[in-house]
């Protein structure tokens, strides 16, 4: 099955990864942009970081067959630095324009300081201005919930956003139903340990029914794995579900999120078809 | 069709029983040790606790038992949070 991987980091990954996920079905990817693994030092080092998300993956990622799409800002552990942050998002429209960009992402809270959520706000702030799509990471383990909600709460604040336009990821069983009961989409990250497993994220689409809901890899740096997505589709089929809700989890409501940008210039495999088929 | 309650126990009950022996086995080495070296520091004793919270909610009969566990493994969300950070 054609599948759409909407969050994983392939900056961090070799290119055979690249020939694995086209081998497993996957046609497109959105790249949000993140730490590193070590904070970086000049807005400088952002603004290569940024070439290589606009222009470099995009052709790692042809070669393969498979459409790279990107979202840009300074994630939230590099907030702590609030004068970094405020370069960095000051030099981000340099790139708004650029083919693959979908928006402003992946901002949220880590550790839910008043830094984290001083940039946050700024981000919000870009988005609305330039009329961008936004993605959302929440923090990990004991903080997820207190800091899903600080973020919900400075969302559903701010009346310019359309919270149809905006992906909170990285949900879980106590965190999804605020999210989808507030209008806004909602991503499970499968990972091996510390989020979601697809066993999991499978009885979270039996819950919800898969209205706004995606499924990622993060395919990151630290212990992840990039070929999650298959993992749950090969999970959703051993319980008996549908390929129309299979596919509609994996690939038409990342069409139908993504599709809200100008720039999701999206060829599906087949060249005939709809490109909003779900 | 959804599968059935005897479906379902029926193919995840190896993994079920794998998972909960390596709880018991995990268990088994902390009191071990803790008879062998030292008692656990107050940090520890706290998160040994939430693991036997964690176990009681497992053997509850609630429907929502993962989101619980969510729960239990979480900070309180804290209503006034814009006010202490004055933002």
């Amino acid at each position: 099955m054609d599948y759409i991987d909407p969050h994983i980091h392939m900056v961090s990954r070799i290119t055979d990864d690249y020939a694995t996920l086209a081998r497993m079905g996957c046609v497109a990817m959105s790249e949000p942009a993140f730490w590193a693994g070590f904070d970086r030092g000049s807005v400088d080092g952002f603004r290569d970081y940024f070439h290589q998300l606009t222009d470099v993956e995009p052709k790692r990622a042809a070669q393969y067959g498979i459409q790279h799409f990107t979202w840009l800002c300074i994630n939230a552990k590099e907030a702590e630095n609030v004068s970094l942050s405020r370069e960095v998002i000051a030099m981000i429209p340099e790139f708004l324009d650029k083919p693959n960009v979908l928006g402003i992402g992946e901002i949220g809270l880590n550790k839910n300081t008043k830094n984290e959520a001083t940039i946050f706000l700024e981000h919000l702030d870009l988005a609305v201005k330039h009329n961008q799509l936004i993605l959302i990471h929440t923090p990990h383990l004991e903080d997820k919930y207190q800091g899903t909600r600080m973020i919900l709460d400075m969302l559903c604040d701010d009346s310019r956003i359309d919270p149809s336009r905006v992906l909170v990821d990285h949900v879980e069983e106590h965190t999804i139903g605020e999210v989808l009961d507030r209008g806004f989409w909602a991503g499970m990250t499968l990972y091996p340990v510390t989020k979601c497993t697809p066993e999991r994220s499978a009885d979270m689409i039996e819950r919800y029914a898969g209205e706004r809901l995606l499924a990622n890899s993060a395919g990151d740096w630290g212990p992840s794995k990039p070929t999650a997505v298959p993992d749950l589709i090969f999970e959703m089929r051993r319980r008996g579900h549908s390929e129309s809700l299979i596919r509609k989890v994996v690939y038409g409501n990342p069409i139908e999120f993504f599709s809200q940008s100008d720039n999701f210039r999206f060829t599906p495999r087949d060249s005939g078809e709809d490109r909003s088929a779900s | 069709m959804p599968r059935t309650a005897d479906q379902i126990l029926e193919e995840s009950f190896l993994d079920v029983r794998a998972k909960l022996l390596e709880v018991a086995a995990t268990l088994d080495r902390i009191d071990r040790a803790a008879e062998q070296t030292s008692d656990l520091s107050s940090a520890q004793f706290d998160r040994r606790a939430q693991v036997n919270a964690a176990i009681e909610i497992c053997g509850s009969d609630s429907p929502r038992r993962a989101e619980q566990l969510q729960q239990l493994f979480s900070r309180p969300y804290q209503v006034d949070w814009r006010k202490t950070m004055q933002l």
